[in-house]
């Protein structure tokens, strides 16, 4: 029996760069992970409605445009309206320090600073998960 | 962890898309409640028409699905979508990123994306993929399309199981198209030749064109050669027309059922082996035993021959 972990990496926000999102995306396939990636400029429906069609374990959520604030918790709130709050949500790229308390209440499990080694986001999916 | 499979029968078939979501995974992992629905399904479900897409990497097989099913969506038609991609022999990872080009249909109701590792680990074909396409004709679809990338020999396994059968392929891949021409000519039942906006593309139409001449059976089905240019959208009817074509022409003629007897054949067999592997081989691979077998034999004082018949006690 297969349990292999699967994950969407996914952009919101109108930025368009995807360098990061695309090395994350990389290296947890090289960890052995299914992870579908989904391209530039995704909206929280499109977001939402893919993990929920993909049954991903985990939302890794990649943003650098600034628009997190508003765009996060619509995210959250489409995740529980569709019964789906045990997805995993992770945040990535450029989060000022200020906002990450605001958006761990809201459900966000970790964020993670550009540089990160992916070893440690790694980690912290599998840990996550199995619980 | 399911109470009840008659209930989750009903959820999908209601079209819940968290359950049915979840009833693929179930099928995916293996689980034994996958298995208790499976028996279910194939009892009562009759395959929605499929039709597979492959081709080589980036000739557009995404793009093309993309803009098919939005034609069959203005006619009302729900479609899903299977975008396999393959599994890593080095990591058991995968990248799935078919959906990027799947953007305009993403949130449209009627449209059902799942994106699927090639997983299956010992050769063969996947079981899954195919109980998943009965899931999805539980729940109404009524096409579904399966998109897998490259031509090798798994992908023709894969599209084995389709309907009809998109090729595509782009102006510049005479190599590749040389070099897979036997398995091609095999399995395709409409040749596309994708970014007809690239120069050479004329050259390439009828280099296809000649090679499905040679088919054996050229007095029944001769597969057209069309030439698009998906991000225009151009040439994207004719596909859809030429897979109603082959449909009518199936229907006509008896083969689509017999098509699918060969499909629940080589899923008999992909369960046969699964389950050999799973009881007989996967327990030997991780034996001490066997580790010691091996040092024998390349220390000459066993062969091959005679180890695996003692220990599949042959
Ligand atoms: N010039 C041109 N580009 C195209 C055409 N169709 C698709 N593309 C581009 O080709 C690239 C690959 O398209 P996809 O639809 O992702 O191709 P694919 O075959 O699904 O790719 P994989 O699934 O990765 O094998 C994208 O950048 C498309 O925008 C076309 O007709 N002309
Ligand atoms: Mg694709």
């Amino acid at each position: 029996m297969d349990n292999i972990i699967k994950v969407l990496i996914a952009k919101p926000g109108l930025d368009g760069h995807d360098r990061g999102a695309k090395v994350i995306a990389r290296g947890l396939k090289e960890a052995g992970m299914e992870v579908v990636y989904t391209g530039l400029r995704q909206t929280p429906e499109q977001i939402v409605r893919s993990a929920i069609q993909e049954d991903v374990d985990v939302i890794g959520l990649s943003i650098l445009s600034g628009a997190h604030s508003y765009l996060f918790p619509e995210i959250m709130n489409r995740l529980k309206k569709a019964d789906r709050s045990d997805v995993v949500v992770i945040a990535g790229g450029i989060i000022p320090e200020d906002d990450h308390k605001k958006l761990k209440e809201l459900g966000i499990k970790a964020i993670f600073q550009p540089g990160t080694p992916i070893s440690k986001i790694v980690d912290f999916i599998e840990n996550e998960v199995q619980k | 962890m399911v109470d009840n499979i008659d209930q989750l029968y009903a959820d999908i078939q209601r079209g819940n898309e968290n359950t049915i979501a979840k009833a693929i995974s179930m099928v995916e992992d293996g689980t034994k409640d996958a298995v208790k629905l499976m028996k279910k399904v194939y009892r009562n479900i009759e395959p929605a028409y499929l039709v597979g897409i492959s081709g080589p990497p980036g000739s557009g097989k995404s793009t093309i699905t993309q803009s098919i099913v939005q034609l069959w969506r203005k006619e009302n038609i729900k479609v899903a979508i299977i975008a396999i991609d393959p599994t890593s022999h080095f990591s058991g990872g995968a990248l799935l990123g078919d959906r990027i080009r799947m953007d305009k249909i993403s949130t449209d109701q009627g449209v059902f994306i799942r994106s699927m590792a090639t997983r299956g680990s010992l050769g063969g074909l996947n079981s899954s993929i195919y109980d998943t396409v009965l899931i999805f004709s539980l729940a109404g679809f009524e096409y579904i399309i399966i998109e897998t990338v490259g031509v090798g020999q798994n992908e023709i396994d894969i599209v084995k199981l389709a309907d009809t059968t998109i090729f595509v392929t782009v102006p510049e891949a005479g190599d590749e198209i040389q070099a897979y021409k036997a398995g091609l000519m095999e399995v395709g039942d409409i040749f596309v030749v994708n970014k007809a906006d690239r120069p050479k593309s004329k050259q390439m139409v009828l280099t296809i064109e000649q090679l499905v001449s040679f088919r054996e059976d050229k007095n029944i089905w001769m597969p057209p050669v069309l030439a698009t240019n998906a991000l225009k959208e151009e040439g994207i009817t004719d596909i859809k027309k030429r897979i109603n074509d082959h449909h009518i022409y199936l229907q006509e003629n008896d083969l689509l059922q017999k098509n699918r007897r060969e499909v629940i054949r080589a899923q008999m067999i992909n369960l046969m082996e699964k389950k050999l592997n799973e009881k007989y081989i996967s327990p030997i691979l991780k034996d001490q035993k066997f580790f010691k077998h091996i040092e024998l034999i390349c220390k000459k004082k066993e062969d091959p021959y005679s180890v695996v018949n003692e220990l599949l006690l042959l």
